[in-house]
């Protein structure tokens, strides 16, 4: 019998996150047949909304309903799932910040194989599942091979499963509250707080057309002048990956990503960047994009429409140079 | 306060290319430089931090041979009070779920109050902290990039979430944390700082030692296995520009007219 599959759905503000859909069809590559259950937690009307959506796709969706979900605590939520899911399913969860509080645990919890951030599967042999991940930063792929007969947890790359919208479904909802309070709520030793909203910084580039952004091939915070200045040339705003915030060369409100900001600009400059999925997450709506790096191998250049093999210390100037003598 | 922080020897990306091997077996490891891995840093120079405030002492742990032992001294250097290795052939070949155990049975030979892993290593997983945690029936918060002591009892976390906003928790002890980089500025190293502790015993810790049957950890106990490494075949990718700098940077801004890219 094919092991059953269960897709956590990531959901804010009642609006159902895009990788619910995604689920869909990283359950199709596990399994043709697969029937796939949705488990949806949170509270009250709002999670009655979100129920609804989810069953327009999943042919079952099971609820958690209780007002210590409201703001959702992986802790929590971590000892009600180990309550209602079968020892020997197969559990999807989104690959980001709150599947990556509840994932490892509940592996453990459930005594199941863990996979943690699969882009792809290519099939079942035997109880064993093929899948592919990323390492060093996207630098190089593995295909791993993954004992699942006893049930498994696998956290899933938002974006490289392919959203499934073709399922149309009228699904049930089954309540499932009960059997996941029973015994209490376990997981107060973490107790949320509040959220901190991110700052707002002297540009917002979530409004940019072109963005000349900077990523560790800058190499000193005296160098991001070279940025600026060929921003200026171009009439676009500097943003910049990860690495240049940790440093504290710029303010966070700059940084590109799925911790930062989400743009959508028209034309990206990625300038020395290496292209993890995280930065790569934070740019949508199909800017083109132009990726100068000195590593010939840095995953940057598979999404960028123009690369440049250089080192952009040596080339930021000379283009500057060159818009700025074109525009006098 | 007593503070483990859980670190991992790894080929530097920052120094290098990683390339696949000729069959495909391994990364080429020849000329590759290791260091500690970055998140491990951060998670190392907070714990210093939060002793240097309160008391207590740091213990750096990991997993390995003699030569992981390096990145153990160098945290050492940086100003860790203790180290510890847990070394041992049947380690070899072990998942995740491998290391957390052999980590959860050096943290029961112990007493800690606070449990500090790098959000993540070079195989990219993030996934120890978390096992590790729930192994010990301890409360867990990934993604860490704020902390404050708040009593002997609890701490209090920011979690770093999507959109670069923040979410607070109050933790009670003991805990285990995943830090991200970012939350605090690691100090440097300097060759000094290593010479001090070049000399200093580093206690090893056997699977014997520490209690672990065969079936918990190393390639028995592995429930995935890689099976290979590869590049994969992304289709299209960027077009590359060549020529010499003025040829490219012609085709360039022609580009960059094109798309709107220069106003």
């Amino acid at each position: 019998m094919a092991q059953q599959v269960f897709a956590y759905i990531i959901h804010k503000n009642g609006v159902v996150d895009d990788t619910a859909l995604e689920m869909i069809t990283a359950a199709g590559k596990l399994n043709t047949d697969a029937s796939v259950i949705a488990v949806v937690a949170g509270s009250g009307s709002e999670l009655d909304g979100v129920c609804k959506d989810v069953a327009s796709s999943f042919t079952e969706v099971w609820k958690i309903d209780n007002e210590a979900l409201v703001y959702i605590n992986a802790e929590v939520i971590r000892s009600m799932l180990t309550r209602i899911l079968p020892k020997e399913g197969i559990v999807l969860i989104p690959h980001e910040h709150f599947g990556m509080d509840l994932a490892p645990g509940l592996s453990v919890k459930l005594d199941a194989a863990y996979i943690a951030d699969a882009v792809d599967f290519e099939g079942i042999e035997d109880g064993k599942l093929k899948a592919i991940r990323e390492e060093y930063l996207g630098q190089v792929s593995t295909h791993v091979l993954c004992d699942i007969s006893k049930g498994a947890v696998i956290t899933i790359r938002p974006g490289s499963f392919k959203a499934d919208e073709s399922k149309s479904a009228n699904g049930s909802i089954v309540d499932k509250t009960a059997e996941a309070m029973e015994g209490g709520i376990a997981g107060d030793a973490r107790r949320f707080l509040e959220i901190v909203e991110a700052e707002v910084g002297d540009v917002d580039i979530t409004k940019s057309d072109v963005l000349v952004s900077v990523g560790r091939g800058i190499e000193d915070e005296d160098n991001l002048e070279m940025a600026f200045d060929l921003a200026e040339a171009m009439g676009a705003d500097v943003s910049c990956s990860r690495p240049i915030v940790d440093a504290k060369w710029l303010e966070k409100s700059r940084q590109v990503g799925t911790s930062g900001q989400t743009v959508k600009p028209k034309v990206y400059m990625a300038l020395g960047i290496s292209g993890a999925f995280q930065h790569l997450g934070g740019i949508k709506g199909a800017p083109f994009i132009v990726a100068i790096n000195k590593n010939p191998k840095a995953p940057i250049f598979q999404a960028a429409d123009v690369g440049i093999v250089d080192d952009i210390l040596d080339f930021i100037p000379e283009l500057t140079d060159r818009i700025n003598e074109i525009k006098a | 306060m007593e503070i483990l922080v859980c670190v991992k020897r790894v080929p530097d990306t920052a120094e290098n290319e990683i390339e696949v091997n000729r069959d495909g077996t391994d990364i080429e490891r020849d000329d590759l430089v290791y260091s500690v891995n970055e998140w491990d840093n951060y998670a190392v120079e907070e714990a210093i931090q939060i002793r240097d405030k309160v008391g207590g002492s740091i213990t750096i742990v990991t997993v390995g041979d003699k030569e992981d032992e390096e990145v153990v001294r160098r945290e050492m250097a940086m100003g860790a009070d203790n180290g510890l290795l847990l070394s041992d052939d049947v380690f070899n070949g072990s998942d995740g779920k491998g290391i957390a155990a052999a980590l959860k049975a050096a943290v029961e030979k112990g007493s800690y109050d606070l449990i500090l892993t790098g959000a993540q290593a070079d195989d990219g997983a993030g996934q120890v902290g978390g096992m590790l945690a729930a192994m010990l029936d301890c409360p867990y918060a990934s993604l860490v990039n704020l902390l404050e002591v708040i009593d002997d009892k609890k701490i209090k976390v920011g979690r770093e979430i999507a959109g670069g906003n923040q979410e607070m928790n109050e933790i009670d002890l003991p805990c285990v944390l995943s830090i991200q980089t970012g939350i605090n500025e690691p100090r440097y190293v300097g060759i000094r700082g290593i010479r001090k502790v070049a000399s200093l015993e580093i206690p090893v810790y056997t699977a014997g030692d520490l209690g672990l049957a065969g079936d918990t950890v190393g390639e028995s106990g592995a429930r995935i296995k890689r099976l290979d490494y590869f590049v994969p075949d992304s289709g299209e990718g960027a077009e590359i520009l060549e020529g010499s700098t003025d040829e490219i940077i012609d085709k360039l801004v022609e580009l960059l007219k094109a798309k709107g890219g220069i106003k």
